[in-house]
């Protein structure tokens, strides 16, 4: 029988699970089935050994949700090659006025202050999730295979049927983008202090 | 010949893209020479690796 604290436990991560399989998936029902069958997964298995946070362990299950549920939906599609708008062949070139033609920073990286304080932060991750949302759909999905579920490179195009090069060039943009996000929306006020 | 390629500099954009590149594979020695060559010199190229590591951390952090 299920223990009843483990399971409220268990549903305070819903939320945070919800919203990474959301992001992969796109599909809040192949989502919300990735989300309970996992839930279940950790009901049943004893796996839990209390090394990681439960968080992690929660996280390591649903990686493989998601790769499943890719794999069923695998047929049907759409290849994140068009998703991406590149037609296969991912542009780095496009991050527009981020650099001088002679390639020097345009608008250089402002100093961060101490970053490490943010992470003790909700309101930080807030920002974190909300930067996550802005970023195009394709390249939020990418990043986070590698950064939450950390799924190795080759993995992840064999998942995707992209090559390493065009996923070098996702990733770039992914952190490009999320570094100017998170320092308009929370260092820029934090630095001056 | 050698040299020359060593110790051809590279552009902020390069450094950049090398930077986020070594989180996702292992580089070449001459691409992490040149790279190392480069921060040495360049602060705002210095303070980008730093905020990558730290969005790696960050990552990690939200994960839980």
């Amino acid at each position: 029988m299920p223990d009843a604290e483990f399971t409220n436990q268990l549903e305070q991560h819903r939320g945070y699970l919800m919203r990474v399989a959301h992001l992969q998936l796109r599909d809040p029902d192949v989502a919300e089935d990735a989300v309970q069958e996992t839930l279940l997964a950790a009901l049943a298995g004893s796996g839990f050994s209390g090394k990681s946070s439960l968080r992690t362990w929660l996280t390591g299950i649903l990686k493989h949700k998601i790769v499943d549920a890719i794999r069923r939906k695998q047929r049907d599609a759409v290849p994140v090659a068009t998703l991406l708008g590149t037609g296969g062949d991912a542009n780095i070139d496009d991050l527009d006025g981020l650099f001088r033609e002679d390639g020097a920073w345009d608008s250089a990286p402002a100093p961060w202050g101490n970053p490490e304080d943010a992470l003790a932060q909700r309101q930080f991750f807030d920002v974190m999730d909300m930067c996550l949302d802005k970023l195009p759909a394709a390249t939020a999905r990418v990043f986070v295979m590698r950064e939450v579920l950390e799924l190795e490179t080759d993995e992840i195009c064999k998942e995707l049927a992209i090559t390493a090069n065009n996923l070098w060039v996702i990733l770039y943009r992914a952190r490009v983008a999320l570094r100017i996000c998170l320092e308009q929306n929370w260092f820029a006020g934090q630095a001056r202090g | 010949m050698l040299l020359h390629r060593l110790t051809h500099m590279l552009s902020c954009q390069d450094a950049s893209r090398l930077l986020s590149q070594m989180q996702d594979r292992p580089l070449f020695v001459r691409e992490w020479v040149k790279l190392r060559l480069h921060l040495a010199v360049c602060n705002a190229c210095s303070r980008f690796a730093e905020q990558l590591r730290f969005l790696r951390r960050a990552m990690k952090a939200y994960r839980g």
